[in-house]
């Protein structure tokens, strides 16, 4: 996995600030190394029927130069905090003396088949769990080391490491069963509108994905990508911060990344992209 | 981790009023959603209206797209284009829509820019932190300013 190079040139970011002057999803199609193709396109799940008839991944709605720099893990800058993440994957840290190689002998690719059903309800303490927690989890009471910072660089690019290994595979996350009252929770909270300008995530993903505001081409806001490297902050982007910026950006109080809230609109909002690929970790301008 | 662009960048204002006889948020009175008085008593100025239609004030180009204001990059297609609005609406109908829309318009996505309550989690501004004081979007001179500048746009 050491296929990464610094992003090219000036220029190319440059390119990335340009506008795109169509409406909706462009027909490009998505394969990355030549290899892994990517369903960014696929009919939306059931429990969105009379709401939605096709779900894209955000790839879609992306300029050409955004849209490239993915299709080839050298160019794809994200690359670099995912080689990194390997690399502490084998490193020893905390007063338990492991790293998380000592317990997962198989490597990253033992987790093959995880990224595409998470968030999921733990069955051992019935308590909703994203990537970050459980890997948090391994560090404090396996390694007994410290948690990394939910948004951090290290966080992220281990949760990029982990999905990439179910990169391809399609999104499917359970909504039923014990899962049930989470989704329900996290549904309640997309349709919600918050803040001094009243918006819901619903008002900017689902009624109006293709069309512009502002500068920004709208996507239907799925998290199939995640975590994303975004130039603007010029590194990877977990799923609870992008959902930070956008209920921030409704002038609200926004909820905490790592809160119950963020989790449940996490399960809800990766069960809208059921069927669409794991596509991590994607680059978004 | 800091985010750089804020979409909707309007700015609340409210404070200050120049205008001691203006009327407050709660007073303004809705027929059908349209508002027959002037907010501050007095007719708006256009060509101050004008610029509220930019970001950094009612930021309405954000969702609206103007044919007069090509100075303005980037005009949204979330809502109608404006062009021509003074022909569809009277004065005191874009009055209403400017200080609260979802009057006129039930369930709009078009923010309500005279209101200061009924706000779920409402934000100190962009700051993500809870609000402390709720002023309206705009000030009465704005939305007065605007809506003198909306009846310039006919066809
Ligand atoms: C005022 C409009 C607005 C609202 C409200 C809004 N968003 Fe967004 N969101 C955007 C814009 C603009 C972008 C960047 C362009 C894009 O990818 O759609 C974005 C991007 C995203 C992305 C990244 C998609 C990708 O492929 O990289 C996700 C995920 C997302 N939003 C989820 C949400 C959720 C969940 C909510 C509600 C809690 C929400 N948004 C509310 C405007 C909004
Ligand atoms: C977040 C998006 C948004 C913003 C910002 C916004 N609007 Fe709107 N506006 C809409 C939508 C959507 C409609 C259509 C009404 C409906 O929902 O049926 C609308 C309708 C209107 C109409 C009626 C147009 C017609 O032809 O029927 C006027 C006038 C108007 N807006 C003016 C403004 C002004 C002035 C501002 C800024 C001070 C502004 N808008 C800001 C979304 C927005």
């Amino acid at each position: 996995m050491n296929k990464t190079k610094a992003l090219a040139t000036g220029g190319a970011i440059l390119a990335l600030l340009a506008v795109p002057a169509f409406a909706g999803p462009d027909e490009d199609s998505l394969v990355i190394n030549g290899e892994t193709e990517i369903v960014t396109e696929a009919p939306a799940p059931a429990h969105l029927e009379g709401v939605l008839d096709t779900i894209y991944s955000g790839w879609r709605f992306r300029s050409d130069d955004t849209q490239a720099l993915e299709m080839d893990d050298f160019d794809n800058p994200a690359m670099l905090a995912v080689d990194a993440a390997a690399a502490t994957f084998e490193t020893v840290d905390g007063a338990a003396g492991k790293s998380c190689a000592s317990c997962h002998e198989g490597g990253p690719e033992s987790f093959a088949g995880l990224g595409a059903v998470m968030p999921k309800v733990r069955e051992s303490d019935g308590k909703l769990v994203v990537m970050e927690d459980i890997i948090n989890e391994c560090r404090t009471e396996r390694m007994q080391a410290e948690e990394w910072k939910w948004s951090s660089q290290t966080m992220q690019g281990m949760v990029a490491l982990i999905r990439l290994q179910s990169r391809g595979m399609p999104v499917d996350v359970a909504i039923d069963g014990p899962a049930q009252s989470f989704w329900d929770q996290g549904k309640e909270m997309y349709y919600t509108r918050f803040g001094q300008l009243e918006l819901s995530c619903a008002n900017c993903h689902e009624d109006n994905w293709g069309n512009m505001i502002r500068a920004d081409h709208l996507s239907q806001g799925q998290i199939n990508g995640f975590p994303t490297y975004r130039f603007n902050t010029t590194g990877l982007v977990s799923v609870h911060n992008r959902f930070r910026g956008c209920i921030r950006d409704t002038m609200a109080e926004t909820f905490a990344e790592g809160s119950d809230e963020f989790r449940a609109l996490e399960l809800y909002v990766a069960s809208r992209g059921n069927g669409l690929s794991v596509e991590s970790p994607a680059v978004r301008q | 981790m800091k985010r750089t662009c804020v979409i909707l960048a309007v700015t609340a204002l409210g404070a200050g009023s120049a205008f001691a006889q203006a009327i407050a948020p709660g007073e303004v009175a809705y027929e059908d959603g349209a508002v027959s008085a002037s907010l501050t008593g007095a007719p708006g100025d256009p060509a101050e209206g004008r610029k509220v239609m930019n970001r950094g004030a009612g930021n309405c180009v954000a969702c609206h797209q103007v044919t007069d204001l090509t100075e303005y990059p980037f005009q949204g297609e979330v809502g109608p284009t404006l062009d021509g609005v003074a022909d569809r609406w009277d004065e005191a109908q874009l009055r209403g829509i400017v200080a609260n829309a979802k009057m006129m318009f039930p369930d709009t996505m078009m923010p309500s820019f005279y209101k200061v309550d009924g706000f779920i989690r409402p934000g100190d501004g962009y700051t993500g932190k809870a609000a402390t004081e709720i002023h309206p979007l705009l000030t009465p001179e704005q939305i007065e300013n605007v809506v003198a500048y909306l009846l310039t746009l006919k066809e």
